[in-house]
């Protein structure tokens, strides 16, 4: 708490409004609420049936997969962007194919920013999922089938439901996590405004020359990260 | 699951909050050192295009005084001088440029007035054998061709939006990078075509790197100062330093990476 405090009381508030308006930063806010977002949606895509592999189903290599999805979170974000540069750049294994193939080229561009996020935000939501799965009672799954549902009914209709606090938490984390990305998003997808610079990313880099715009930028995110997350808590999980 | 969940977010909030911090490492080790006559240590902070040279000049540095260590910090200039002012403990402080150097001027931190001791000026750096063929500013902004600056909070950057100005070439960077070290890693990496580097910098990747020079650089020519700090731990070894990097035998270490005489 005391960082949090730290900015509140170095914040200069005489120059706030005038700040809080300059183009730059709804650029940055809006690109920075969107690619989360977008992250946070890849994620669930992905990680929901990832999770439910890990946490259903025996397979070869299965603890393996599962030491896998956490690499992410060891990895400095600064090392995941040179190997997600290292893939889809345009040298890079499957950016150069995708380069030819499509004419599509992924580093420095919004998607970029949104798989760089989705890179590094990806566990936190197959690990509380998985968890959550692990915790569901099975049988339930398996009274749903004799009652003559499909396996996709079945996780439909029953398991989801079951996993649901889950998924959400797991979703939160997930786009917090996002929200906050810097070093995958710069080393990946660059700084330009407007098209990857998300707040963090702007933070960074008024820190070098003006410290009063960096403590606003940063107030900025806080605010409104905090705010979507206590709404979002409120009517996802129910309490109070 | 409620327990379950409850340690997933703990563990996350570990997590997040450790992630991104890699930038600022703060340089605390010339702390506490003693400035006693057999072992002293010198705690240098200095702009990241300085790396190599400032290696090599520690090395002389520590052969000329024997018992004394040299300790490096490298990064952005801007970066520095903000650790400076909130007061990180050091004893020399050397900056890309005298904007920087400035503002620890201005905030009482420096002993004494800084002094220009080298120059640097930008180049266009492209891929090894030059494959697009750039000769000048104006085939930066030729459509197909990707372009890294540095941003222009940063002093290379503010140098290269002057440069391409006074050449009247609209030039659209596919990104703006937070030093010049990472403007040129994108070209290293082959992910654009060209960079405005500083000359040094272009030097130092020569074997991957060509250094294309452009007539405006002139007008990008970047005084680099140094000067010893208020609160030095160490303020013999830091007077010792500065006084060093002026002489012909680093001088000659700084020509040689591609600098200029001041």
């Amino acid at each position: 708490m005391l960082p949090l405090a730290g900015l509140l009381i170095r914040a200069p508030w005489a120059t706030l409004p005038q700040r809080l308006t300059e183009p730059d930063v709804l650029a940055a806010l809006r690109l920075s609420l969107l690619t989360a977002t977008l992250a946070t949606g890849v994620c669930l895509l992905t990680g929901v049936p990832l999770a439910w592999l890990l946490a259903r189903t025996t397979f070869v290599g299965r603890r393996f997969v599962r030491a896998l999805v956490t690499v992410p979170l060891v990895l400095p974000p600064v090392v995941g962007g040179v190997a997600l540069l290292l893939v889809f750049g345009r040298r890079g294994l499957v950016g150069e194919w995708l380069d030819s193939a499509f004419g599509i080229t992924l580093p420095f561009t919004t998607t970029g920013v949104v798989l760089a996020e989705a890179f590094v935000a990806m566990p936190f939501l197959v690990i509380s999922v998985e968890g959550a799965l692990r915790s569901a009672d099975a049988r339930y799954e398996e009274a749903a089938a004799t009652l003559g549902a499909g396996r996709w009914t079945a996780f439909r209709r029953v398991t989801l439901p079951l996993i649901a606090p889950g998924v959400a938490a797991g979703a939160v984390l997930c786009w917090a996590r996002a929200l906050g990305e810097f070093g995958a998003t710069i080393t990946f997808a660059g700084n330009f405004p407007g098209r990857t610079q998300t707040m963090p990313l702007a933070v960074y880099l008024a820190l070098e020359r003006d410290l009063d715009a960096a403590i606003v930028l940063s107030l900025v995110l806080l605010a409104v990260s905090v705010a979507i997350l206590a709404g979002l808590r409120d009517r996802w999980l129910g309490t109070t | 699951m409620r327990t379950r969940l409850t340690t997933a977010a703990a563990l996350a909030a570990v997590l997040v909050t450790s992630g991104c911090g890699a930038a600022a490492d703060a340089p605390a080790k010339g702390s506490g050192a003693s400035a006693k006559a057999n072992t002293s240590k010198v705690t240098v902070l200095a702009a990241a295009s300085l790396t190599e040279s400032f290696d090599k000049i520690g090395v002389l540095f520590e052969g000329l005084n024997p018992g004394v260590d040299v300790t490096f910090s490298y990064g952005g200039s801007s970066g520095l001088a903000q650790q400076i002012t909130s007061g990180a403990p050091a004893d020399v402080f050397a900056a890309a440029s005298p904007a920087t150097m400035k503002t620890v001027v201005d905030a009482g931190d420096s002993s004494g007035t800084p002094v220009t001791f080298t120059r640097n000026q930008l180049v266009i750096a492209v891929p090894k054998g030059n494959p697009k063929g750039i000769t000048s500013l104006a085939a930066l902004a030729k459509p197909g061709v990707k372009v890294a600056l540095c941003a222009e909070q940063v002093p290379c950057g503010a140098a290269a939006k002057k440069a391409l100005a006074t050449a009247g070439a609209a030039v659209t960077p596919v990104t703006q990078e937070q030093d010049v070290k990472a403007a040129l890693a994108k070209l290293k990496l082959g992910e654009v075509d060209a960079a405005l580097v500083y000359r040094t910098d272009a030097r130092s990747a020569a074997a991957e790197v060509d250094g294309v020079e452009f007539p405006e650089s002139a007008s990008t020519l970047n005084d680099y100062a140094i000067v010893a700090l208020t609160n030095a731990p160490n303020p013999s070894g830091a007077s010792a330093f500065v006084t060093f990097v002026r002489t012909p035998q680093a001088q000659q270490v700084l020509a040689d990476a591609g600098f200029q005489k001041p």
